[in-house]
Formats: C-alpha cells, sequence, structure tokens
C-alpha cells in the first residue's frame, strides 16, 4: 500500500521583489494514515510551505507531491476545493470560527460547501461538538466562548466532513498552557482513533506528543526522527 | 451552496453594519424612486394629454374659414366667405375615409325650465356630430340624419343644464323654453368636463343646425346661405390623416374658386398633432430627468461598490477560511455578489415605496390622475438587481480571487 503523503523533490520558490526566496528546497518524504507527526523549525525553515502543499493552499513550483490520492501539482482550482473539503481538516492557531455565527453553524461550514442538506449538516455538526464536549453551548457565539472552547470549535469543524488528515498551524499558541494541554490530550486521542495528525509547532512540548518529528531548515528537512 | 443560504448569509452580514448598509442603500432608494416619481407622473401627463385628445374626437380635422384676401389685403382670421352646408355635404360624400362630418353654429341664449332659467351655450350640429366630437349619449337619443333639416326643435343637453335647470332629474321628454319657444328635449349626454382651457364643456344644449339657423338666428352671415362657423370631420382609423387633409384641401379649393398657385383662404386644423407635438417637448423634459435620476442610480451603484469592497477587505479571513473548508472561487464570489443584488433589492424596495408615496403626493396635489403601472414597478426592481450585479461583480471577483494563505493570513 503506498503512503498517505508522498512527496519527492518538492521546491517552492517565491519571488521578493529582486530576490528568490527558496521555501522549500527539495524535499522528499513520505507520511503513511494514522501517522502523528509534528514539524519543527524557525520560522522561516519553509515547515508553514509545507504545511500549505499538503493541504492544498498553496502549489509547489516544482515537484511531485501525491496527498490521499490526489495529485495536489495537477489540480484545477475546482478540484482542489474539492480536496480541501474533502480530505483535509485545518486547525488554526487563531481558530479563524465565522463571529457573529452559532458554534453549531461553524462547525457545519465545511459540509454547506460539500453539498449536504441542511438538517444532516446540523445533525453531524452536533454529533462532533457533543465529542468536543460542547453540546450545551451549540447556539453560543465565539465571543462567548473561552480560547480553549473556540479551539475545540475548530477542531469539530475540522473534523466534521470526516478527513484522512488534520492538519494543525500552530494550535496552541493562542492558549494558556493548561488549556494547550487538554487540547493536546484531545489531539492524542484522534490520532489514537485512526487520523492523521500533523502539527506545525515551534514548542518542543507540543512536538513530544507526536511520534515522529521534522525538523525543517532552509527549506530542507534536516531531521526526522521517531 | 444552495441559493437561499446564500441569502441568509448575506442578509446576516447586512444586518451586522445595518447603518453602513442603509447609508450604501441611501443612493438606490433615491434613484429607483426618483425613476419611478418621474415615470408615473410623465406616463400620467402622457394619459391625460391622451384623454384630452379622445374628448375631442381620436382624428379630429378642425376646418375654419381663413383670411380674406383683396389685392393684397387679408382680412385676417375668420374674414373668409363662411363655409356652407353644401360643403359639410361635399366632404361627407367626396371625401374616402372620412368617419364623419358636422357642421357647427353656435349661440348664447337663456333657457327657461318651470321657474328656473340658465344662460348657456347653443350648438347648432349635424347628426353625425356627437360621434365626431366624442359625445357619448347618456339618456335618451341623439337626432337622426334625417331629423337634421326638419326644423324641428329637439334639443340634446349637457350635463351642467341637467343639474342647473333639472337639479340631476333625468329631463328627456321635458320641454324646456329657448328665446321663448319650446324645445323638446329628446336625450343627454355623458360630461366632458372642463376643456383644457378651463371652459366648462358641458354648460352646452345641442340641436340640429337647421333649427338653430331658423330659430335662433344662430351662425347667419348675409349674403352667404346656410353658413357654418366651423366644420369638423372624423378621419376613420387606419386612414391616412395626411392625405384625407389633402383631399379635403382640394375640394374647398374648387368650391372656393381658389385659383391654382393662390392661398387658401380656410385653415385645416389637425388638432391632435397639435397637442401631440405640445407634449413632445414635455415628454423630452420627462426624457431629461428620467435620465437625471439613472445617473443617480448609477452613482448609487457606486457606493454599493464602494461598501462591497470595503466588505470583502473586512472579511479577507473569513473568505480564507471558507476557502481552506472547501469552497470554490465561485461560491465565493455568488456569497458576495448576492450580498450586493440583496443590498441593492433592498435599497429598490425601499425606494419604490418612496416612490409610489411620492406619485401618490404629487397626484394629491397636481389634481392628476396617475397611476404606477407595474411594468415600472418592474423595471424598477430588475434596475436594482442589475445595479446589484454590475456593480457587485468586481468586488466579488476580487473575493474569489483572493490566494487562501493570504487571505488566512490577512489581519
Amino acid at each position: 500500500m503506498s503512503a498517505l503523503i508522498e512527496c519527492r523533490n518538492l521546491f517552492k520558490t517565491y519571488q521578493m521583489g529582486d530576490t528568490k526566496i527558496r521555501a522549500l528546497d527539495g524535499v522528499s518524504l513520505e507520511i503513511d494514515a494514522g501517522e502523528y507527526v509534528a514539524v519543527m523549525g524557525a520560522s522561516g525553515s519553509g515547515k508553514s510551505t509545507f504545511m500549505n502543499l499538503l493541504g492544498a493552499l498553496d502549489r509547489p513550483t516544482a515537484g511531485y507531491l501525491r496527498v490521499d490520492g490526489s495529485a495536489l501539482d495537477q489540480l484545477t482550482p475546482e478540484q482542489e476545493a474539492d480536496f480541501r473539503g474533502r480530505s483535509i481538516g485545518f486547525v488554526f492557531q487563531q481558530f479563524n470560527l465565522l463571529p457573529r455565527t452559532s458554534a453549531v453553524e461553524n462547525v457545519a461550514l465545511p459540509l454547506v460547501y460539500a453539498g449536504v442538506p441542511a438538517a444532516e449538516r446540523r445533525k453531524r455538526a452536533m454529533t462532533r461538538l457533543e465529542q468536543m464536549g460542547l453540546a450545551e453551548r451549540y447556539d453560543h457565539h465565539p465571543s462567548q466562548l473561552s480560547g480553549g472552547q473556540q479551539q475545540r470549535v475548530a477542531i469539530a469543524r475540522a473534523l466534521v466532513n470526516d478527513p484522512q488528515i488534520l492538519l494543525a498551524d500552530e494550535p496552541t499558541g493562542a492558549l494558556d498552557s493548561k488549556t494547550s494541554e487538554d487540547i493536546m490530550a484531545l489531539f492524542d486521542s484522534l490520532n489514537r482513533e485512526g487520523i492523521t495528525v500533523i502539527l506545525v509547532t515551534h514548542e518542543q512540548e507540543v512536538a513530544d506528543h507526536a511520534k515522529r518529528q521534522l525538523v525543517f531548515r532552509d527549506g530542507k528537512v534536516v531531521e526526522d526522527r521517531s | 451552496m444552495s441559493l437561499l443560504a446564500s441569502i441568509r448569509i448575506a442578509l446576516i452580514a447586512l444586518r451586522v453594519n445595518a447603518l453602513r448598509s442603509a447609508l450604501a442603500m441611501l443612493g438606490v432608494i433615491i434613484g429607483v424612486a426618483s425613476v419611478i416619481v418621474l415615470v408615473s407622473i410623465s406616463e400620467g401627463t402622457k394619459r391625460a394629454v391622451e384623454d384630452q385628445i379622445a374628448s375631442f374626437g381620436a382624428n379630429l380635422l378642425i376646418i375654419r374659414p381663413g383670411s380674406s384676401i383683396f389685392g393684397g389685403r387679408r382680412g385676417g382670421a375668420g374674414s373668409a366667405t363662411p363655409l356652407t352646408d353644401g360643403d359639410v355635404l361635399a366632404l361627407a360624400n367626396e371625401v374616402p375615409g372620412m368617419a364623419g362630418v358636422s357642421g357647427e353654429v353656435n349661440t348664447n341664449a337663456t333657457a327657461v325650465f318651470g321657474g328656473v332659467n340658465w344662460s348657456t351655450r347653443i350648438s347648432g350640429v349635424n347628426a353625425d356630430y356627437f360621434d365626431v366630437r366624442a359625445w357619448v349619449i347618456d339618456e335618451g337619443r341623439a337626432f337622426a340624419p334625417a331629423e337634421e333639416s326638419s326644423g324641428r326643435r329637439f334639443v340634446v343637453v349637457g350635463q351642467t343644464i341637467v343639474r342647473e335647470l333639472f337639479d340631476g332629474a333625468d329631463p328627456v321628454g321635458q320641454t324646456v323654453r329657448i328665446q321663448g319657444q319650446p324645445f323638446e328635449i329628446i336625450g343627454t349626454v355623458e360630461p366632458k368636463g372642463e376643456s383644457s382651457w378651463g371652459a366648462d364643456q358641458d354648460d352646452i344644449i345641442f340641436m340640429p343646425l337647421a333649427t338653430a339657423r331658423q330659430r335662433l338666428g344662430a351662425g347667419q352671415r348675409p349674403p352667404t346661405r346656410d353658413p357654418v362657423s366651423v366644420i369638423y370631420a372624423d378621419v376613420a382609423a387606419g386612414e391616412d390623416v395626411d392625405r384625407v387633409i389633402a383631399d379635403i384641401e382640394d375640394i374647398l379649393r374648387v368650391r372656393r374658386d381658389i385659383l391654382p398657385g393662390a392661398e387658401d383662404d380656410f385653415s385645416v386644423g389637425n388638432l391632435a398633432e397639435f397637442i401631440r407635438a405640445r407634449n413632445e417637448t414635455e415628454n423630452q423634459l420627462g426624457l431629461l430627468l428620467a435620465v437625471g435620476a439613472a445617473i443617480v442610480l448609477l452613482v448609487g451603484g457606486i457606493g454599493i461598490m464602494n461598501i462591497m469592497l470595503v466588505s470583502v477587505t473586512e472579511r479577507t479571513r473569513e473568505i480564507g477560511l471558507r476557502l481552506a473548508v472547501g469552497a470554490r472561487r465561485r461560491d465565493i464570489r455568488n456569497q458576495f455578489l448576492i450580498e450586493s443584488i440583496v443590498l441593492c433589492l433592498f435599497g429598490g424596495a425601499v425606494g419604490l415605496a418612496a416612490g409610489i408615496g411620492g406619485t401618490l403626493i404629487y397626484a394629491e396635489i397636481g389634481q392628476l390622475e396617475i397611476a404606477v403601472s407595474p411594468l415600472i414597478v418592474g423595471v424598477a426592481i430588475s434596475a436594482s438587481v442589475l445595479v446589484g450585479v454590475f456593480f457587485g461583480l468586481y468586488p466579488a471577483q476580487r473575493a474569489a480571487r483572493l490566494n487562501p494563505i493570504d487571505a488566512l493570513r490577512h489581519e
């Protein structure tokens, strides 16, 4: 069986004025289904670029990238949108919940674009909120929730479409240490259930939760330890 | 994403910034309201004119004697030899495409019924007159062609006479005395109201032309025998009015012994043409105002575009998030396009209400019969949708073209 994520000779360059920046400089690796991976590195190391490519938020300049059966270097914008909705659940540092929108509607948002009927959207969103222990707060707006609760709503949203991969970009960056631990425990249990979890972080304690750590420097993977 | 869901999102977004949305709509509101008021007034005026034309008779020609000419000395309007019964007959028999022809002689006299008297205008006319001048018989009947020259003392009276002499009761069969002679009322005509110059058109008594001439001495102009002061002719529908006018001129020139090359000493006027021509300038003014209203609508659209661009910038992160959870570019574009259309439709609806209100107020003040036609309502609503699409497309496309990463990182 081939790997869930497979990349070979992945390059990404940005043009910044006169200078060309090599954000990714020939990355080749594989990640299997069910892995728990932390992507580490200083800012500018290329770790965020790598995440963006995995989530089809950006396109590689060169190289081969296949995620969950889709060759991401060859998708049309339409297919990219479908891929993001179907295969990936994103969790962001700033939660990125829609303001003035209830928790359950925030969770159901990916299903809106997946064309799921309203009644079923609500049912599935409620199930995920229950799983996060937030069932009673389904009609709260983000401003009425604590940071940890908001991040759990965001995780519920990432999971609502049953994706193969959870991509979390500094998921604890905006949380206090106690809440961070709760959130990390949540990722641990999700991984135990079989979801592939990939975290971008610069905190060693967060990375220690993962079973595999990829360290980026100057656009290259300099360490890959399990 | 379904249309209904998009509309709901749009409504939420607009409600969040209610004041800003309202201000953005203002241009569209004013634009739509002014379009409706101006077009309705212009339509109302046009209809009033058409009614006026219809009350004259749709294709009414008025034939009058003109100026006499003696060796270069022109006597002024009406100084030429009067038209006659013979002319009326000739026009009726010899001009094809004529729906009716009638001469008219007038005099003023006092009519008496019981103890009441009323000074009024007496018109001696031919039987065709009622059709030609679009008088509709209300009660009783008009006189028949055979009764025209019988000299019988029959009259048809206007509603003012019915009111003043009979207190509104049906006068048919009653006898009024005019200049001491008894006349039997055989019919009444429906009211026409005031003429465009303010005269009461219903203050009138009609009688056969020969009767008016013989009994009341109306229109006598010795030495001419059987003169009429004016001839009214009604061109049949679908006939070429200019051709009929030319025929009338030819016949009258022969009958009046006018040498080839000499000036006509009579005139054939086309009243409907005259009124339409006068109305043409009013139409142009209306058009100018409508263009002004359209410009207001355009400026309103620019306001919409401005506020939509602000909205897109403010919600950049939201757009990034939507793209990240599977929204296609067209979903984003449609969302903002629908928001813009909803904004404009709201503005259009408020403008519509204001426009109808304004029109009703104007109608009340101006004593004009104006109705806001469903057509203009449709036009106003589609215009607002169009403004929404036209001015919403650029911001919506800008939103749809955002790069998801940049959008997500937007502060």
